[in-house]
């Protein structure tokens, strides 16, 4: 491994070297992380380099899980992509480490409306006043059932939760779990050492946010992470409001309505939803393309999330584009970067339908493309215009530590090892003193 | 020119391209570590001294003392199981048979990549969808979380390593039982002693280099544990499979805390050499009893 590691090492700069070539032909390096958007970004760079015939898109897929690391050692060795695919959580560290070109100048420079951008996106991207990059697609959370065993749709749209009794939510759950006996949660003789059907797959894999579990949920709450966001210096996660969440969690696997943590499938909820033996989860708005596409396994239908005590909350994260300070093209770079970041590309990225493109005319066409394929997806649009309805994931430095502090504390509690207010309040002031 | 300094000028033109790709690749790696893990780096910026700075902080880090103990259980199961399995697989063959299919199917798993391996077994383990589970559930027995319980996520790890490594293991205490002369087995066998006998009194001792030589490279090579992690567990859960070397590549690839990482994998050199020192000590390997 180690040995495959500093090949890799050696290679990488090697394939990242651009030849310059001598008629004043300009290569981008573009980098990307899903491969379901690569067709989509590609005809928008057909289209670019149509209206600028001497600039030429090289593109790089590289898969989320060895992204971030390619793309820092890249930055390091000198070899980085002129633009790259950034993301929310992800880029506070190279800002800090000054490799991300400011492009306040040329918005003001070319005018770029900022106001064609879903609320709140463009911000995310700003310290200081110095902008590092245009919004390009957001998502947000919904629920997701398997309409063969959610046999009671009725309410499914006004679901109400709460950390004390779980609300209507947990009656839902507990309605599709079935025991192998047939016996559903609800049933008093309901034997929970025997379940063949989960009414809830939690995530516990889900880092410092939550976002595809337990934070929508504690925000309904009325949990806060930070002080401020962006750029916030003090965590939450001594607040009682989370605690409490992650602790109905724990009692929704000691009524057996959830698998228990060290009996759960490591190859994901989505594996373990495929295989019949889930009736709810939470899903992302990307993940829309395989929960109703042609080649899903089972059927199924999304819902909104429920409706807690502060309110229905979802996560909303927002991805953009952003130029490498030491980049050699960086006004080519910006054409493209402001190209990405317009009505006319993302219209063809929302036309292909596989996420929400941050230009709100892109967000039509998507709509109008899962419309026109039968895909019912108005939950993941309905609940980022209504009011108050979401909230961004927390934008701060240390982001990576703080996500593996948080996820051990949380695992720990799950698993029974500790209590939800000791072992947050502990986690919390570890995740602060990074800060000192 | 007398004759010694002429054969050495040929002995350096061959050694070139070894001393060559040593300096390269091992040689200068390892200055950098060691001055990697006195700075400050981030990848980005550029390393700033910052003395012992490092080391201090490992000192008094709970999460670096709880990765090397819980490598240090790893290597306890996997040595043990694997160390017991290999002798044994090694006598049976010396003893029974020398057939070369059985030697060729004993090296099968070792010639699986590792990543392949530990794809296979997470997907035959897994709490919901495994193999295993489905089997231990259709015989009435419960499902075993094997990669996510706590107490059953590192011995599943090693279990996994053992069934990789075994068969390598045992073909090198074969080839090291080959050495052995046959009339001693002889000669025992006419005074009335059994198998085990022999096994305890002649092989075992007789083995003793070869198996000092293969406890510490598979010492080492347990110690190095990483890639069945990273595919399975990745640390998980809570903390329980997180052994060194998933630290010192968390630190640093997704902290980026490089000087930190480098620190942290020098304290590894020292223990790792230490250990070695004891174990060729107590096994007396550079002395065979067969002289």
């Amino acid at each position: 491994m180690r040995r495959a590691l500093a090949v890799l090492a050696l290679l990488l700069p090697l394939a990242a070297c651009t030849a310059e070539p001598a008629d004043g032909k300009v290569t981008l390096n573009y980098w990307l992380w899903d491969d379901k958007q690569l067709p989509s970004y590609q005809t928008c760079a057909d289209e670019f380099t149509k209206a600028n015939p001497n600039v030429a898109i090289k593109f790089t897929q590289t898969a989320w899980s060895q992204y971030w690391q390619n793309l820092t050692t890249q930055l390091a060795s000198g070899g980085a992509p002129d633009v790259w695919t950034d993301h929310a959580s992800y880029y506070p560290q190279f800002v800090s480490s000054n490799q991300i070109l400011d492009i306040q100048p040329f918005v003001e420079r070319d005018g770029v409306d900022l106001g064609v951008y879903q609320a709140g996106l463009a911000d995310l991207f700003v310290k200081d006043g110095k902008r590092y990059g245009l919004p390009k697609d957001w998502d947000t959370m919904a629920l997701v059932y398997n309409t063969a065993l959610v046999k009671d749709t009725t309410g499914l749209d006004a679901l109400t939760w709460n950390p004390v009794d779980g609300g209507t939510f947990e009656r839902a759950i507990a309605a599709s779990t079935v025991d192998s006996q047939g016996r559903t949660g609800l049933d008093p003789a309901f034997d929970k050492a025997n379940v063949k059907v989960y009414g809830f797959l939690p995530e516990w894999a889900d880092g410092s946010q939550g976002q595809n579990g337990w934070g929508n949920l504690a925000v309904a709450n009325g949990f806060t992470f930070l002080d401020k966001n962006p750029w916030g210096t003090r965590y939450r996660y001594d607040d009682p409001k989370l605690a409490q969440t992650i602790a109905w969690f724990t009692h929704l696997i000691d009524a057996g309505y959830a698998p228990r943590f060290d009996k759960q499938s490591t190859l994901g909820r989505d594996a373990v939803m495929d295989q019949g033996t889930g009736a709810f989860t939470f899903a992302g708005s990307w993940t829309i393309s395989s929960y109703l596409g042609a080649n899903a396994k089972q059927k199924y239908a999304f819902a909104p999330l429920p409706t807690g005590p502060a309110g229905r909350k979802t996560a909303i994260n927002g991805l953009s584009d952003a130029i490498y300070a030491g980049t050699k093209h960086p006004d080519e770079a910006w054409a493209w970067v402001k190209f990405l970041g317009s009505a006319a590309c993302q219209d063809i990225v929302g036309g292909n339908a596989v996420v929400f493109p941050a230009v709100r005319s892109g967000v039509e066409k998507a709509l109008a493309a899962h419309k026109a394929a039968g895909r019912d997806v108005h939950v993941f649009t309905d609940q980022a215009s209504a009011p108050g309805g979401t909230f961004f994931l927390p934008i701060t430095d240390h982001g990576n530590e703080v996500s593996q502090i948080v996820q051990d504390a949380i695992q720990a509690v799950v698993l029974g090892q500790a209590a939800p207010a000791g072992a947050l309040k502990k986690a919390n002031d570890q995740v602060n003193a990074l800060f000192k | 020119m007398t004759r010694s300094s002429d054969d050495r000028r040929v002995a350096w033109v061959f050694l070139l391209p070894v001393l060559v790709g040593f300096t390269v690749f091992y040689l200068y790696p390892t200055a950098r570590g060691i001055w990697y893990s006195v700075t400050d780096y981030s990848l980005l910026n550029t390393p700033t001294f910052v003395g012992a700075d490092n080391y201090a902080d490992l000192a008094g880090d709970p999460q670096f003392w709880r990765s090397l103990r819980v490598t240090a259980y790893y290597v306890v199961l996997n040595i043990g199981s694997q160390a017991v399995l290999a002798l044994g697989l090694a006598a049976l063959m010396h003893r029974l048979t020398r057939s070369v299919v059985v030697r060729a199917m004993l090296l099968v798993p070792w010639l699986v990549p590792n990543v392949t391996v530990a794809l296979l077994w997470m997907w035959l383990l897994d709490a919901n969808l495994g193999l295993v589970n489905h089997l231990l559930s259709g015989a009435g027995l419960g499902r075993q979380g094997f990669l996510t319980s706590p107490v059953w996520a590192m011995p599943s790890v090693a279990l996994v390593n053992t069934w990789a490594y075994t068969g390598y293991t045992a073909l090198l205490l074969y080839a090291g039982m080959l050495q052995i002369p046959a009339h001693l087995y002889e000669s025992a066998a006419l005074d009335g002693a059994g198998e085990l006998r022999m096994f305890r009194l002649i092989t075992l001792p007789l083995l003793r280099p070869v198996l000092a030589l293969v406890l510490v490279v598979s010492l080492i090579g347990s110690f190095q544990i990483f890639d069945t992690v990273a595919v399975t567990t990745l640390g998980n859960p809570a903390g329980a499979t997180r052994v060194v070397y998933l630290y010192i590549y968390e630190q640093a690839f997704r902290y980026f805390h490089m000087g930190y990482a480098a620190a942290a994998a020098m304290v590894l050199v020292v223990i790792l050499g230490l250990l070695t020192a004891v174990q060729l000590r107590l096994l007396r390997a550079s002395r065979s009893d067969l002289a």
